[in-house]
Order: structure tokens, then sequence, then C-alpha cells
């Protein structure tokens, strides 16, 4: 039974992990119409800027709280940068434009392999959660209910300031239709780079709290894309409920797979996508951003 | 190629002796010469490893190139090829069926591969290919029980056709020669069948194809076929060559390379991939002897070509050959001025 529920809150703490990632990834596809295949680079970066804030070896300790947001900053302008810099001058050529976020994630990759080593990193739960809470017999992480607990409060978040502010209005426009979002008006390009730094902070922030669940090392770049790409085309691109509900069906596939069928946890998560593919090309929340 | 004909002519009009035919010729017997001419193994097997990733990049490139699906998960097709030959072998199978099952499984896992990811095309395509590249990867890195791992299967002999070992670097580079002029062949075939023409409609104009009563899946889906098959053979290939398959070769890393290939050569050429093949093997080996970065180095080539060179290296040095080519018969023939045909 505990085996179980602990099970099931694992589950939904890497569905939370798995909602900050792919919530900006597919933003940036419903605007940009593109996957943005350093994603995973750009958790992984997060996680691995956010250790070094925190080992001191900069001279300075950052708190594991400030060390997560300054990380996912410096990464947000690092996307800002790569939107202005590289995707900007393939403006419409989104083949172009996935095969150069291809090329950089190939370099992020081997530029944290040089940084940083081929070792895991592993990272301390933050002083004040390491306990956990008892209910009954059974027995939960407190550091995994925070994770959950900022998954849902970024969801809020993110789904006021798209529902309710002119910034998420604008890029609600530019979603549904770019052309006409520029006819009225819209810096659509600006939106581009908004929403790029966005979802690379994001995904950044995502990788540093999910660092003491998962800790760091080479390749959770090409661990974690393929399961934010997983996740939104179950969900339906551009959708933040589909990237919402589509997480946490992923987060228990894989965490449900992994302790049952660990050689083929992969292979399972190929199963709701496989079906959804088939009955609902469009993914299940398809063509509504909320 | 210049007498109106109803069918795209595959003969050309001026008789056997057409300058692309000599090249041809030219080009084969060059192949053939190469394990006489290079005494050193090291570059045999270079010229090995270029023959069989230019089978692959062939593959890739009848869909990027041809019916303008670009895929990111080829390398997944390549590997269940070979991790079949292994599994095959590793069971006390002889190397006949090994390679028959590995075109079989290949052959399927491409069916699955086509059936689900063309249910998009364009960029959703590209992301469905590479999930599903990762899957495959996933699944040769974690069932253990059947792929042993991260510590890959080896092989320990190579085939013996007709009683010719290829367990020399040179009786090796033979083999993949006749495979690669077979693949090539049959590239060129299909490019010229009015299928491939068909194909190349569906890249163009998928609507009007419809109306014009062509069945665009079912071209797609009979293209995604045949890379499969170009693409497994290559994957046999490189299971003999390396005497060992690993997950390492199926990653994403793999698949991007063999795009790489296809698109620094220029997509939807022949000699294109081809090129580019002998670009992307040389360029790694080179680099990997001085520095141990070539995954960086693969990233910036990558920028650097979609950014700066979009149509491919290879398009660009043809035409130049070309223009070149034609000044000078002109000058042997003794044809007018070239100020005066040229507009």
């Amino acid at each position: 039974m505990t085996f179980w529920l602990l099970l099931t809150v694992n589950s939904v703490t890497f569905g939370g992990l798995l909602f900050l990632l792919s919530a900006g990834f597919s933003l940036i596809f419903g605007l940009m119409r593109i996957p943005n295949l350093t994603h995973g680079s750009m958790f992984m970066a997060g996680a691995y800027l956010g250790t070094t804030l925190l080992s001191g070896a900069l001279g300075f300790t950052l708190d594991f709280w400030l060390a997560a947001l300054v990380a996912a900053v410096e990464v947000a302008i690092l996307g800002a940068l790569m939107e202005r810099l590289l995707l900007r001058q393939l403006a419409g050529q989104q083949l172009a434009q996935v095969l150069v976020t291809l090329g950089v994630s190939f370099m992020v990759a081997d530029l944290c392999l040089m940084g940083w080593g081929g070792d895991p990193i592993s990272v301390a739960t933050p002083p004040g959660l390491e306990g956990f809470i008892r209910l009954g017999t059974a027995v939960f992480p407190l550091y995994r209910m925070a994770v959950i607990l900022i998954a849902v409060v970024f969801a809020i978040a993110l789904w006021l300031v798209l529902e309710r502010t002119r910034l998420g209005a604008m890029i609600r426009a530019g979603v549904d239709d770019p052309q006409m979002a520029r006819v009225v008006g819209i810096r659509v390009s600006q939106l581009f780079t908004i929403v790029f730094a966005l979802g690379a902070g994001l995904a950044a922030f995502a990788g540093m709290i999910g660092g003491p669940i998962l800790s760091v090392y080479p390749g959770l770049d090409q661990d974690m894309l393929p399961l934010a790409l997983v996740v939104v085309i179950l969900g339906g691109t551009g959708s933040l409920l589909g990237s919402f509900v589509g997480s946490i069906i992923i987060g228990f596939i894989y965490n449900f797979g992994q302790a049952l069928l660990p050689e083929l946890a992969y292979f399972i998560l190929f199963l709701p996508m496989v079906l959804v593919l088939v009955l609902r090309p469009q993914g299940l929340f398809g063509g509504q951003i909320l | 190629m210049t007498k109106p004909a109803p069918k795209p002519a595959s003969k050309p009009a001026s008789g056997p002796l057409t300058g692309r035919r000599i090249a041809v010729v030219i080009a084969v017997l060059a192949l053939i010469a190469v394990p006489y001419a290079i005494t050193e193994i090291y570059y045999v097997n270079i010229a090995s490893q270029i023959l069989l990733y230019a089978i692959f990049a062939l593959g890739l490139n009848v869909l990027v190139g041809y019916a303008g699906l670009v895929s990111l998960g080829h390398a997944g097709l390549f590997g269940v090829a070979a991790y079949v030959v292994g599994y095959v072998l590793a069971a006390g199978y002889g190397h006949t069926l090994a390679i028959l099952a590995a075109l079989a499984a290949g052959q399927v896992a491409t069916a699955v591969f086509a059936a689900l990811s063309l249910r998009a095309t364009g960029i959703s395509f590209i992301m469905i290919t590479l999930a599903l590249g990762e899957i495959i990867w996933g699944l040769a890195y974690r069932w253990i029980s059947i792929t042993n791992g991260d510590n890959g299967i080896s092989v320990a002999t190579r085939p013996e056709p007709f009683g010719l070992p290829l367990d020399s670097a040179r009786g090796f580079y033979a083999a993949t020669l006749v495979v690669f002029l077979v693949a090539v062949a049959a590239a060129a075939i299909f490019v010229r069948s009015p299928f491939g023409a068909a194909l190349a409609g569906t890249r163009e104009q998928p609507r009007r194809m419809n109306t014009l009563g062509y069945h665009v899946w079912m071209i797609r889906f009979w293209a995604c076929m045949f890379s499969g098959l170009l693409t497994s053979m290559a994957g046999i290939l490189f299971v003999y060559y390396n005497e060992f398959i690993s997950p390492q070769a199926l990653a994403l890393t793999a698949s991007a390379e063999s795009l790489l290939m296809v698109i620094s050569g220029g997509a939807g050429t022949l000699l294109g991939p081809i090129m580019g093949a002998a670009l992307v093997v040389i360029v790694k080996n080179v680099v990997s002897a001085y520095v141990e970065r070539w995954n960086f180095m693969l990233g910036a080539i990558f920028v650097a070509i979609v950014v700066f060179m979009p149509e491919g290296l290879v398009p660009g040095a043809v035409r130049l050959a070309r223009s070149a080519w034609r000044a000078v018969s002109r000058q042997k023939t003794g044809a007018p001025s070239v100020a005066g045909t040229e507009q």
C-alpha cells in the first residue's frame, strides 16, 4: 500500500517537473511552429548552472531557491539571445530553425561535458525540506510535495498570465493566427523572443528543482527531450492544459513503468503516443491553448 | 536529354558515351581501385565506413530529398537491423538467416514507423520520428535481457559470401562496395521511375497529386519502406564492420549525423548524400584524432551549414564543375564562342 502511494507521489512529482519543462516547449511550438530541440539542453544547463551557484565554486554560495532562480534567468537570457541571433536569421524557414536548435543542443551538451565533467552531480535537498510528512502509516517526502506545489503554482500563474493579461492575450492571438495578429498590430516577432526566453527559463528552473530527485549528469538532456516531445504529442501543441494533462499521464506511466517493468519503461511511453496518434493526431487538447 | 519524350527518359539521347556515363564508369573503377591504391589498412577501413554511411545517407535522402519528409529517427531503424544481426548470431544461427531476419525486422520496424509518423508531415513528422527513434534507443539501452544494455552485442565472425572471407579490410571493402553499388543503382532507378516522379509530386503539391488520383499516403509509405530497406542494409554492414553494436549507434546524435550527411552534400541529389557521407566520416575521423569534442563540432557544422549554405556543399560544386566542363568541351569541339551562346 505504502509502495503504491509513494509511487503515485513520485509520478505526480515527475509529472510536475515535466509540466514545467513541456509548458514552455508547447508554447514555443504553438507560437513559432518549431519544436525547440534545445529544450532538454536548457533543462540540463539550468541544473548544472544551479549546482555551480550552490557549490560556492564562484566564491559565493546561493540559497537553493535563489540558485534555481538565477540559473533560470541566465538560461532565459541565453534562450533570448539564441532566438534573436540565430533563429531570427532563419525566420520563416522552420526546417532550418529546427536543425539549428538540434545543432545548438549538441554544442550545449558538449560544453556542459567540458565544463562539469562526465560524473553525475547529486544535488542536496534544500534545507528544511529533507523530512517527511506522516499521514497515518504513509510517509511522504517533503521535497517532492514541495515540487508538486511549485508545479501547481506555476500552472496557475501561467494560466493567469495567458488568460488575464495583455501579454497573454497577445500570445494567444499569436498562437491562434500569427498573420492576423500581425495585422492587428501585435509584434509577433517580439513575442517569439519573450516566449522563447520564458520557455528556456522554465526549463532551466525545472532542471534545478529536479536536481535533488534526478541528479545532474551528461545525457540528462537526451533523457528529458523525448519526454517533453511525447507530452506535447499527447497533449497537443500550444495547449497549456494539454501539457498539464500530458505531463501527469507521462509522469504516471514513466514511474509505474520503471517500478514494474524497468526494462521496458521507455517503451511503454510509446503506447499512449501511438493511441493518440492513431485516434486523435492533433493531440488530446490540440487546437485549444488553455 | 533534349528530345521531348512522353515518359521521363532514362536513356540519354546522345548515345552510350555521354560525359555522365563516362564519369560513372570512372568513379566505379576508382572505387574498385581504392584497396589496391591505398596500402594502409586504416584508410581502407575509412573507405568502407564512407561507403556504408553513404548507403545510410542515400536511404535517408529518399525521404528528406525526394519525399520532403525529414526524419530524425533513422538511426533507430539502422539499429534495429544491426541488433537483429547480433541477436540472431548470438542465438547460434548462421549469417544468412541473421541478414534475412535483419532485413525483415528492419522492414517491419519501418512499417510501424511510417504508419505512425505519416499521420503528420512537416515539423510534426520530425517530432514523431525523433520520439520513435529515441524509444528504440531506450529499448536498446534498457531492455538488457535482449540487448545487453550499454555493453552491446558483439559479433564474433563476418560472413563468407560464396566462400570469400570478409575478415580482411580489403575483403570487407569489396563486399561493402558491391552492396553500395546495388544501393546506388536502386536509388537511381527509384528516382527516375514514375514512382519517384510521383513522390516528388507529393512533396511539392500533395493536394494536386491527390486530386490527380494519386494515393499520397501510400506513395509516402512505400518511400519510407524503400528508405528503411537501404537503412537496414547499412545497419547490417555497420554491425559486421564493427563486429559490435551498442545503443550509441542509435542515439539522436547518430540520426543527426546521417541527416547532416544528407543536407551537407545536398538533399534531393544522388551524389550529394554520398559526398556528405564522405565529408562527415573524414571530418569525424580527422577531428577525433586531434580533439575529443566531435559532438561540439557536429553541432557547429550543423549550424554553419544551415545558416550559411542551406542548399548543401555539393550542388554548388556540381554547378561549378558543370560549367567548367561545358567550357572545356566547347573549346575542344570548336563550338561557337562562349559569348555568343550564353545569354
